[in-house]
C-alpha cells in the first residue's frame, strides 16, 4: 500500500502534498473560496451539505495533485472514517421537524443525514463504480484506519483507494486528511 | 474459511431465530398500519416493537438494549469470550440514538449520539476491548459489515467478529422517507405491479463469524460498488448492483444458487432497477425473493437479519414466499413467488442498495469447503 498524494483541510488551512495553498478566508467560507480559486466547474457544490463540501474540495485537490481522474472507473474504492457521522446535517434536518410554524422536513436535507453521501458525490462527480464505504469510529484510530483501508484492497477489482479522515462536527469544526493511495 | 457460529434475530415477529423463523414461515407479518404515530400527520405501514415486551438493559437506550439482547441471544449459542482481543465488533446502523436529538436527554445519553460512542458503551458492556468498527453505508450497511468481517477474518487480525445490526424507528427517520414519498400507508408489494411504496421496521440482527477450516454456512465473496449516478435514485440500469452482483458470481454456476435475497424494498424505482440488473447478470431464471413485507426495510439490520433468515430457511430447503407479491410489476420478468418453495440448492447471493448510489452482493454457501 503506496501513499501517492495526501491533502490536510483544517478550518484554517489546506495543504497539498506537504505545501500550502494560500487562502484568505478560514472556516466553512475558506472551502467555498477553495472551490472558486482551483475548481468552479461544478455547480452541485452549492447544494452539498458541509461535510459533502468538504470531501469534495479535498478530493479535487487530491486529483488535481495527481493528474488523472480515472474516469468510469471500476478499481478506486472511495473508503471515508469519522467520528461524528452526520451530526452537522442531522441536527439542521431535526429542527425541520421542530419548527415554531410547524412540520417541513426536507427531502435535500434529509438525505445528507448519511455520512456515506460523500462517497457518492465523489463517486458521481468522477463516474467511479468501485467500492464506497463510510466508518465511524469513536475515536480517530490511525492503526484501525490503516487496516480498513489494507483491508479494502481484498477486493480484486480493486487498485486504488481515495480515502481517509473525513469529520466535520461543526461548520467551523472539521478536519480532512484524505489520501491517495495504490496497491 | 469464514464460518458462520452463531446468530440471533430480535424483532418484533420474535426474539431467537427460530421465532422469526416460525413465524415467516407461517405467513406472518410484523408490518400494521400506523396513524399519529409520535404526532405524524399521516399514516404509514411499519412493523414496530411492541416496547413493553423488550427487556430494557438497565442505563442503556432503546436502540442499544435491542443491540445488546440480540448479541447476547447469539454469543450464548457458543464458547466465545466476548473480552477477548481477539474478537471484534462491528455495528451496522443508519441512525443509531438518533432520537435523542428529538427531546432533551441527560448528559449521558447525549454522549451517545455519534455512532461510535453507542458502538463503544456496547461493546465495554461485553468487556470487549477493541475499539467497534461502525459501518454507515446507507441501507448496505449490514452486508457492508459482513464484508468487514469477512476481510477481517481473512487477512489474520481477529479470529471472531460479532456482526450486529440494528436501528429503531423515529420522527427523524419516519418523517425523512416519508418527505420522499417512498411510504406506503398499507403492507407494502414487492415487484408488484400495484406496489406503492416501501414500510419500515425496527429490529436488531447477529451473526458471529470465525475462520475456520469447515462449518455450516460460509462468507464466501461481497463486493460493494457504486451506481456513480445520482445520490438519491438508483441507476434505471442497475449498473452498481449489476457489477456487485457480477463480482460475487465469478467462477460460480447460476444453477448452484436457490435464490437472490434482493433489496426488494417496493418502492417504484428500486424493485426495477434490481430487475434490471439481474437480468444483466444473466440470473433471471434464479427465484428471488424480498422479506420486506414481513419486517419492513429494517435499514440498519437488513442486511444482517435478512441474511440469516435466508441460511434458516435453506437449512428446511426453503427459499421463502415473497410476502405482498401477486402480478409481475418490473419489465424484466423475475422468477418471484409469493408462497415458500422448496430447493435442494445450498447457495445464496443477497443484494442491498442504499442512498449514495451504493450498492452490495454477497455469496453464501452451506458445508463442504469455500
Amino acid at each position: 500500500m503506496k501513499i501517492r498524494h495526501e491533502v490536510l483541510i483544517t478550518p484554517e488551512r489546506a495543504v497539498v502534498d506537504g505545501k500550502p495553498i494560500p487562502v484568505t478566508t478560514h472556516g466553512i467560507d475558506m472551502l467555498t473560496e477553495l472551490y472558486r480559486t482551483r475548481i468552479n466547474d461544478y455547480p452541485r457544490f452549492f447544494k452539498m451539505d458541509e461535510l459533502c463540501r468538504l470531501g469534495f474540495v479535498a478530493s479535487e485537490l487530491l486529483l488535481q495533485a495527481a493528474g488523472d481522474r480515472h474516469a468510469d472507473s471500476e478499481d478506486r474504492a472511495v473508503v471515508m472514517f469519522n467520528s461524528s457521522g452526520s451530526v452537522c446535517n442531522d441536527r439542521k434536518y431535526q429542527a425541520t421537524l421542530q419548527q415554531p410554524d410547524g412540520f417541513f422536513p426536507s427531502p435535500s436535507l434529509f438525505v445528507y443525514t448519511l455520512p456515506n453521501i460523500v462517497t457518492g458525490e465523489i463517486a458521481i462527480r468522477n463516474g467511479y463504480h468501485g467500492e464506497t464505504a463510510f466508518y465511524v469510529l469513536d475515536k480517530k484510530s490511525s492503526a484501525l484506519i490503516d487496516n480498513a483501508l489494507r483491508a479494502t484492497f481484498c477486493d480484486e477489482t480493486t487498485q486504488s483507494i481515495l480515502g481517509g479522515w473525513l469529520d466535520c462536527e461543526a461548520p467551523d469544526d472539521f478536519l480532512a486528511e484524505l489520501y491517495l493511495i495504490e496497491k | 474459511m469464514v464460518c458462520k457460529i452463531a446468530d440471533n434475530i430480535f424483532s418484533p415477529l420474535g426474539f431467537t431465530t427460530e421465532e422469526n423463523y416460525q413465524h415467516v414461515r407461517q405467513g406472518c407479518s410484523g408490518v400494521r398500519r400506523h396513524e399519529g404515530w409520535r404526532g405524524l400527520p399521516y399514516p404509514f405501514a411499519a412493523s414496530l416493537f411492541d416496547w413493553n415486551r423488550v427487556q430494557l438493559v438497565d442505563g442503556f437506550t432503546p436502540f442499544e438494549s435491542i443491540v445488546i439482547r440480540s448479541v447476547e441471544g447469539a454469543l450464548a449459542q457458543t464458547d466465545v469470550d466476548a473480552a477477548s482481543p481477539s474478537v471484534l465488533f462491528v455495528l451496522s446502523t443508519t441512525k443509531g440514538n438518533v432520537d435523542l436529538l428529538e427531546a432533551p436527554s441527560p448528559a449521558s445519553a447525549m454522549q451517545r449520539l455519534p455512532l461510535g460512542a453507542a458502538a463503544q458503551v456496547v461493546a465495554s458492556y461485553f468487556g470487549n476491548p477493541n475499539m467497534p468498527v461502525v459501518v454507515s453505508n446507507a441501507c448496505i450497511s449490514g452486508l457492508n459489515a459482513q464484508i468487514v468481517a469477512m476481510r477481517a477474518l481473512q487477512c489474520g487480525s481477529y479470529d471472531t467478529v460479532v456482526v450486529v445490526g440494528a436501528d429503531v424507528l423515529s420522527r427523524f427517520i419516519v418523517s425523512g422517507f416519508g418527505s420522499f414519498k417512498a411510504l406506503a400507508a398499507e403492507p407494502c408489494r414487492p415487484f408488484d405491479i400495484e406496489r406503492f411504496g416501501l414500510n419500515l421496521g425496527e429490529a436488531a440482527a447477529t451473526i458471529i463469524y470465525r475462520r475456520a477450516e469447515a462449518g455450516s454456512w460460509h462468507a464466501v465473496r461481497g463486493a460493494i460498488r457504486n451506481d456513480a449516478h445520482h445520490v438519491s435514485n438508483p441507476s434505471p440500469k442497475g449498473e452498481g448492483c449489476y457489477r456487485a452482483l457480477r463480482y460475487v458470481m465469478q467462477g460460480q454456476s447460476a444453477g448452484d444458487i436457490a435464490f437472490i435475497g434482493t433489496h426488494g424494498t417496493s418502492t417504484l424505482y428500486n424493485d426495477e432497477m434490481e430487475s434490471a440488473a439481474i437480468d444483466r447478470a444473466g440470473l433471471l431464471a434464479v427465484p428471488v425473493n424480498s422479506l420486506k413485507g414481513y419486517y419492513g426495510h429494517t435499514m440498519g439490520a437488513a442486511g444482517v437479519l435478512e441474511t440469516v433468515l435466508s441460511m434458516r430457511a435453506l437449512d428446511d430447503g426453503i427459499v421463502l414466499g415473497t410476502k405482498g407479491f401477486a402480478t409481475m410489476g418490473v419489465s424484466h420478468p423475475l422468477n418471484v413467488s409469493a408462497s415458500h418453495r422448496t430447493t435442494d440448492k445450498r447457495a445464496f447471493v443477497k443484494l442491498l442498495s442504499g442512498f449514495g448510489g451504493c450498492n452490495a452482493a454477497m455469496l453464501f454457501k452451506k458445508g463442504g469447503m469455500a
